[in-house]
């Protein structure tokens, strides 16, 4: 069963199957397709994402770059017009043609949405419920891990008084940092944040950004942004992709400094 | 310079126009409201509410309306509780377990919209065939299921709008935590929706409690209080029909203060609602 899954895999994308390179590549898309009707949001994507750095994902608006995130955690399920195909391993399970309970997919990854959507509850709650969910039913655990995330974003100290409190209470900035801490609690092992910092002011973002560089000796991560400056500072590896195509990928000094193709060059040069 | 001028005119003239029409809908409701009351003031007392019609009092007797004060409250009562178990659960799989289908969506609303604009007395005969169809006779039980049908599409309607205004990223980030559809429902977006779901509950109960023609073949009338779900049970609508049909002037003054009573039944169970949904939509996202 498993070797004819292998077999399905286009030899040619060049990937390898190897325990080497799965150890270090967390995520890797294959041959990944994306239409809505006639449109066709995502041509034949080949990438492999580093395991525990941050990569980032630039392009244009409208080039595809949430849909891909989308992919990931299977949220293209909520739209019955994208037709998803090709393969999204996840370590060695590929997402998209597996019997993996989808709940248990999804929280391998943690989301951060470009504004925060803390759940209609206390903050406390916002970040108990993942475990809950995963079934921790011990009261002091549970206390302990919230804590331990909400210090883990820096939100402890200004938050820990008024845990009660309903979340909607707090700032977006110190909102995003608590949509962070939720996603920590069930403990994924990548974080998908699409421009997370976009709503944010300049002292939040870099809040953020800095969170990112801690995190990354914990948790891949994939962030989408339109500030080029970020992605500078903060990336390890860099995709670039134009309507639905990944146009270059690699070490972001490379990508910047010496862009191979026209479209990251105009990019770049819009973006600066 | 002129063009200016237009523009502050017709600024002046729309905010004139919205104020007017806002003001008059109040002094109308206000003017309603005062005419039942200086109507049926007189007759207004606490015999009225404390007690059942004694003998003689469609002559201008002794007694009260307190049969169709119970009646109302117990048909209007169960049935919002009948509509809630129907609506609640309907709302919700619309909004989340049908997500991916909008035409689905949009045709299950059609029929709930046929549905609620469907007029009462048709509620009433279909439940009155019903009744007979299962032999039971005009009673308790009869128009609590008759009014539950009439109220039901406007709970599931009403709360499928609240829901539906519900920001597309929430749902994502719950699916995304981990939470299943049914977890989403019932733990994130019925808690989201809480303030819409009591405004829901409401509308249903005004026009369960307020209804005529649905509860006149099936309910029935009696001059007692019933006590089981088989026994016929007066109304306050069909109690103020009754009376405003007597030649008897202090009769109708106790049609007037039947409606007194009616409004202000539905004003108490409207201020407590508002209460709740304040409370607990204390966590809401906005
Ligand atoms: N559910 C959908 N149905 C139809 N088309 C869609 C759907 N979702 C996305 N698209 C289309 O796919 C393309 C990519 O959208 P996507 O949101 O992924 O872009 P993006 O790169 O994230 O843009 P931005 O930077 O503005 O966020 C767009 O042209 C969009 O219109
Ligand atoms: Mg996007």
């Amino acid at each position: 069963m498993f070797i004819a899954e292998e077999n399905t895999i286009p030899a040619s994308t060049g990937f390898s199957d190897s325990p080497e390179n799965l150890a270090k590549h967390i995520v890797r898309i294959k041959h990944l397709n994306v239409h809505a009707g006639e449109h066709h949001i995502l041509k034949n994507v080949d990438l492999e994402i580093p395991r525990n750095k941050i990569t980032v994902l630039l392009g244009p608006s409208g080039c595809g770059k949430t849909t891909l995130l989308k992919c990931m955690n299977k949220l293209t399920d909520l739209y019955r017009e994208l037709e998803v195909s090709g393969n999204i391993f996840i370590e060695k399970d590929d997402i998209l043609n597996t019997t993996t309970n989808i709940a248990s997919i999804r929280q391998k990854m943690g989301l951060l949405s470009q504004r925060p959507y803390p759940l209609p509850v206390s903050i406390y709650k916002n970040v108990s419920y993942g475990l809950k969910l995963k079934g921790v039913r011990d009261r002091k655990l549970i206390d302990f891990s919230v804590e331990k995330h909400l210090r883990e974003v820096g939100l402890w100290e200004e938050v820990k008084n008024r845990l009660n409190a309903p979340a909607t209470s707090l700032s977006i900035g110190q909102q995003q940092r608590l949509c962070l801490a939720r996603g920590l609690a069930v403990k994924p092992s990548i974080i998908l944040a699409d421009e997370p910092t976009s709503a944010l002011d300049p002292i939040s973002s870099k809040i953020i950004e800095n969170l990112f560089k801690d995190l990354k000796k914990h948790y891949t991560i994939i962030l989408v942004t339109h500030v080029l400056r970020q992605a500078i500072r903060l990336a390890d590896h860099a995709i670039f992709m134009i309507d639905g195509e990944i146009i270059e990928q690699g070490d972001p000094e490379e990508l910047f400094k010496n862009p191979q193709t026209e479209g990251l060059r105009a990019y770049l040069v819009d973006g600066n | 310079m002129r063009r200016r001028q237009i523009k502050i005119l017709e600024e002046k003239f729309f905010v004139f126009l919205s104020a007017f029409m806002t003001y008059s809908l109040i002094v109308v409701l206000a003017f309603i409201i005062l005419v039942i009351f200086v109507k049926g003031f007189n007759a207004l007392n606490l015999d009225m509410i404390l007690k059942t019609p004694e003998g003689g009092y469609y002559y201008g007797g002794e007694g009260g309306v307190l049969n169709a004060i119970m009646g109302s409250l117990y048909i209007a009562f169960g049935a919002t509780l009948i509509a809630i178990f129907i609506g609640m659960p309907a709302a919700l799989y619309i909004n989340v377990q049908l997500i991916r289908y909008r035409r689905t969506q949009n045709t299950i609303r059609f029929f709930l919209d046929a549905l609620w604009g469907i007029p009462s007395i048709v509620y009433g005969a279909f439940g009155f065939t019903l009744m007979l169809f299962f032999g039971m006779n005009a009673s308790l039980l009869a128009g609590t299921i008759t009014v539950a049908l009439l109220i039901s599409p406007i709970m599931v309607r009403t709360f499928d709008e609240v829901l539906s205004t519900i920001p597309k990223g929430l749902h994502e980030a719950t699916l995304a935590l981990g939470f299943t559809r049914t977890e989403t429902a019932f733990k994130v977006m019925l808690k989201q929706g809480f303030s819409g779901f009591i405004t829901a509950i409401l509308l249903s109960f005004g026009r369960g409690i307020g209804d005529a023609a649905s509860v006149l073949f099936t309910a029935g009338y009696t001059d007692n209080i019933p006590v089981n779900l088989d026994e016929p049970a007066a109304t306050l609508p069909l109690a103020i029909f009754f009376q405003l049909g007597s030649p008897i002037p202090e009769v109708r003054e106790r049609a007037f203060a039947s409606a007194v009573i009616l409004t202000v039944i539905i004003l108490i169970i409207s201020l407590g609602a508002r209460y709740l949904s304040k409370r607990y939509s204390r966590t809401n996202l906005k």
